[in-house]
């Protein structure tokens, strides 16, 4: 029998919950904050990349016409992901797309040794940055979802809340057993 | 559990557990949209309260007319670097350099100097004749000018090209000691010019060719491409409406660490006593036997240039003069010496200038009286390039300029004293920026807008569009040609300009703090003999 994820005890669900929702309140906000601000454009932030992506992001910002599509891709992109996170609706889409987008801001300004950028951080790096921590949270939202027990998701896909772990070789019924002796 | 049970367990019937847990989140949303919402009503009544209170206008450049009627009929005088470059700003390149530009895009994409050039609007004009003592480099003016209606006159001598009933307007981008010279005869002769900097080479030039423009009905302009600049009609509106309160000191500043940037240009391997007219490239000049060096390096002797304050001191003190209209100051100390180029060059390369203006008030926000005049500062290295910022110190606030623009109140300021006490600005974020190359004007967005600066020689924006700056005030040149009006560095300003720089230069040469008369317009304490003596009669 195939095993499956172990129902999350009260503490954990709530925790992922509240970590899946706590970050998609950072994407929205910082997508609204943009989206408000008709004079942002992420050209200054292209230009000032380093590492070794850097050519990749700069041109980004100078190829005419571009920078517009990259401006509206990118505050559209937090705002949805956002909503995804907070709503708990299509979560999966919605990691993974803030999986990339925090990986695009990881590697234009990678916390290198050497690393030095106009644009200044409000702390001190090596290699591991508010970026990457805020990726990894996402990669574990990912492996620990969520949604389809507190989100939309639940209407959408059906209740993952009710799903218990089964040992290969055990019966349904021995496996309740131990695990309520467990309990 | 398997796959059956599992869908059916997917597809039992929704019960309302099902719906609030779903939408256990929608609560956070509204919390968001209160909270965002509410912080964005606070930012933006704080913005608006502070753009009102400061008032100030990004303004929107002079109106240029229109361009239609005959070509004007242009001669180039000196078609080096600066004037190839000219000559790009009125539309023609040569076939050597769109090559070598395809070539570069062609390999870098980023690289859109042709397309740019290309997309140049058309300025209407026709180079009717070249001169320069160089064959090379008039067969380069000629080759640019060229089109398919016209081929370029090459004339020998700039008296001949004056002569010509088939030139309106001349472009004079020769050695600084030829300036004067050229544009006197320019006047004369009823032909408009567009000189470059530094105006003149020596004093008496300097009122020999105001009078000479005065005296005739030619539109005249100097070289100064950065008064387009957008970034600087915006900071006339802040100075004009005293956000920075009483300014006691202006830094500018030039750092360069390269060869070519201390004037160390390519010499020609086709330069020889055959190919350079080298008697006409002395002129006034003393009589030395032929020299390479001295033909394509002359920025390096005070025989034919004028320095680092007639090359680069005059752009910062223009920059700030279009800002503060402060004019020619009281005293000029300077000091310098030849301590990073120790190859035989007279000009310093290290060079330090305060210019004095003791009279200098723009309005204030303290008590009438306590505060009145200015220093400018100009500091200059050709072996360091660190980045010196251009700054306006007021009593309220510091103006960082280039082609962007920052505005930082000051921690003492006493406008600003309640802004501040009340946290609604600080002192380490720009509480006014202006970004051109940006959508619009940002207040009070913080460290985000912080770019680096470049001096806004180079580049300007119009409508969101880079432009070059020199290519704009070629065209308000010509506009006033067609059209009439004052171009924006006329000889008024040019004068300005050419007897700031040779007070600096005359104190570093003299030793001497050199010191003007406002009411006589002549420099105060320097003797005719000393001026023989430095060669700058």
């Amino acid at each position: 029998m195939k095993i499956k994820r172990p129902r999350y005890k009260t503490g954990q669900l709530a925790m992922l919950t509240v970590l899946r929702i706590i970050i998609g309140w950072h994407f929205l906000y910082e997508g609204i904050v943009k989206l408000w601000n008709p004079g942002w454009s992420a050209a200054g932030y292209l230009q000032d990349s380093g590492g070794v992506f850097a050519p990749f992001f700069k041109w980004l910002a100078s190829a005419p016409g571009l920078i517009y599509t990259v401006d509206t891709m990118n505050v559209w992109g937090l705002i949805l992901i956002g909503l995804s996170l907070i709503l708990g609706v299509l979560s999966r889409a919605g990691i993974l797309a803030g999986i990339v987008l925090l990986a695009f801001y990881y590697l234009s300004h990678p916390p290198i040794i050497g690393a030095d950028y106009a644009l200044p951080s409000e702390g001190s790096y090596l290699w591991v940055n508010k970026n990457l921590i805020e990726m990894i949270a996402l990669a574990v939202l990912y492996v620990f979802p969520t949604s389809r027990i507190l989100g939309l998701d639940r209407l959408i896909f059906g209740d993952d809340d009710e799903e218990e772990i089964f040992l290969t070789n055990d019966t349904p019924e021995a496996f309740s057993e131990k695990t309520l002796i467990e309990q | 559990m398997n796959m059956e049970q599992s869908q059916q367990n997917n597809k039992k019937k929704i019960n309302r557990r099902d719906i609030v847990k779903s939408l256990a989140a929608l609560p956070v949303l509204g919390a968001f949209f209160i909270g965002s919402s509410s912080k964005k009503a606070k930012d933006g009544n704080l913005r608006d309260k502070i753009l009102n209170e400061l008032n100030i206008k990004a303004q929107a450049p002079p109106p240029v007319g229109s361009m239609a009627g005959d070509p004007v009929r242009l001669g180039i005088i000196g078609v080096g670097i600066r004037g190839t470059q000219l000559m790009r700003g009125l539309g023609f390149a040569t076939d050597d350099w769109k090559n070598t530009m395809k070539e570069n895009a062609l390999k870098n994409p980023k690289d859109k100097r042709l397309s740019d050039f290309l997309d140049q609007e058309n300025l209407n004009v026709k180079v009717s004749g070249i001169c320069d003592v160089f064959d090379v480099h008039a067969e380069r003016g000629i080759n640019a000018g060229t089109t398919d209606k016209n081929t370029p006159v090459r004339y020998r001598t700039y008296q001949e090209m004056l002569e010509s009933k088939d030139i309106d307007a001349v472009v004079i981008a020769t050695p600084d000691h030829w300036h004067a010279p050229m544009a006197i005869a320019a006047a004369k002769a009823g032909k408009h010019v567009y000189v470059e900097k530094c105006m003149t080479h020596k004093l008496k030039e300097t009122y020999d060719l105001y009078d000479a423009v005065k005296a005739s009905d030619i539109v005249f302009q100097v070289g100064h491409q950065h008064r387009q600049t957008q970034s600087f009609l915006t900071a006339q509106d802040i100075v004009k409406k005293n956000v920075l309160g009483h300014v006691s000191l202006i830094q500018a500043n030039t750092n360069r660490n390269d060869d070519n940037g201390a004037w160390q240009y390519k010499i020609h391997e086709k330069a020889s006593p055959q190919t350079i007219d080298w008697q006409q490239f002395l002129g006034n000049a003393p009589e030395i036997p032929f020299n390479k060096e001295h033909f394509f390096r002359w920025r390096k002797w005070w025989a034919y240039g004028t320095g680092l304050a007639g090359d680069l001191l005059t752009h910062d003190y223009d920059r700030i003069n279009c800002l503060l209209d402060m004019g020619i100051p009281k005293s000029v100390i300077a000091t310098g010496g030849v301590y990073t180029h120790r190859d035989g060059r007279e000009v310093p390369d290290v060079f330090q200038v305060a210019m004095d203006y003791p009279d200098f008030y723009v309005g204030s926000s303290q008590a009438a009286g306590k505060e009145k005049g200015m220093t400018f500062l100009y500091s200059a290295t050709l072996g360091n390039q660190y980045n010196r910022k251009t700054l306006l110190m007021g009593h309220d606030a510091t103006m960082e300029i280039g082609s962007s623009l920052f505005v930082y109140p000051d921690p003492r300021s006493t406008r600003y004293y309640d802004w501040l006490s009340n946290d609604m600005i600080n002192t380490s974020d720009p509480m006014y920026s202006y970004n051109p190359s940006s959508k619009g004007v940002d207040a009070v967005t913080g460290a985000t807008a912080k770019y680096f600066a470049d001096k806004g020689l180079m580049y300007t924006y119009r409508d969101g569009k880079r432009v070059d700056s020199t290519f704009l005030h070629l065209k308000e040149w010509l506009s006033c040609i067609r059209n009439g009006g004052k171009p924006s560095c006329g000889i008024e300003e040019g004068f300005q300009e050419a007897i700031s720089a040779h007070m600096a230069t005359l104190s570093v040469l003299t030793g001497k703090k050199i010191e003007y008369d406002a009411d006589t317009q002549r420099i105060a304490n320097v003797e005719d003999n000393e001026l023989m003596k430095i060669g700058l009669a």
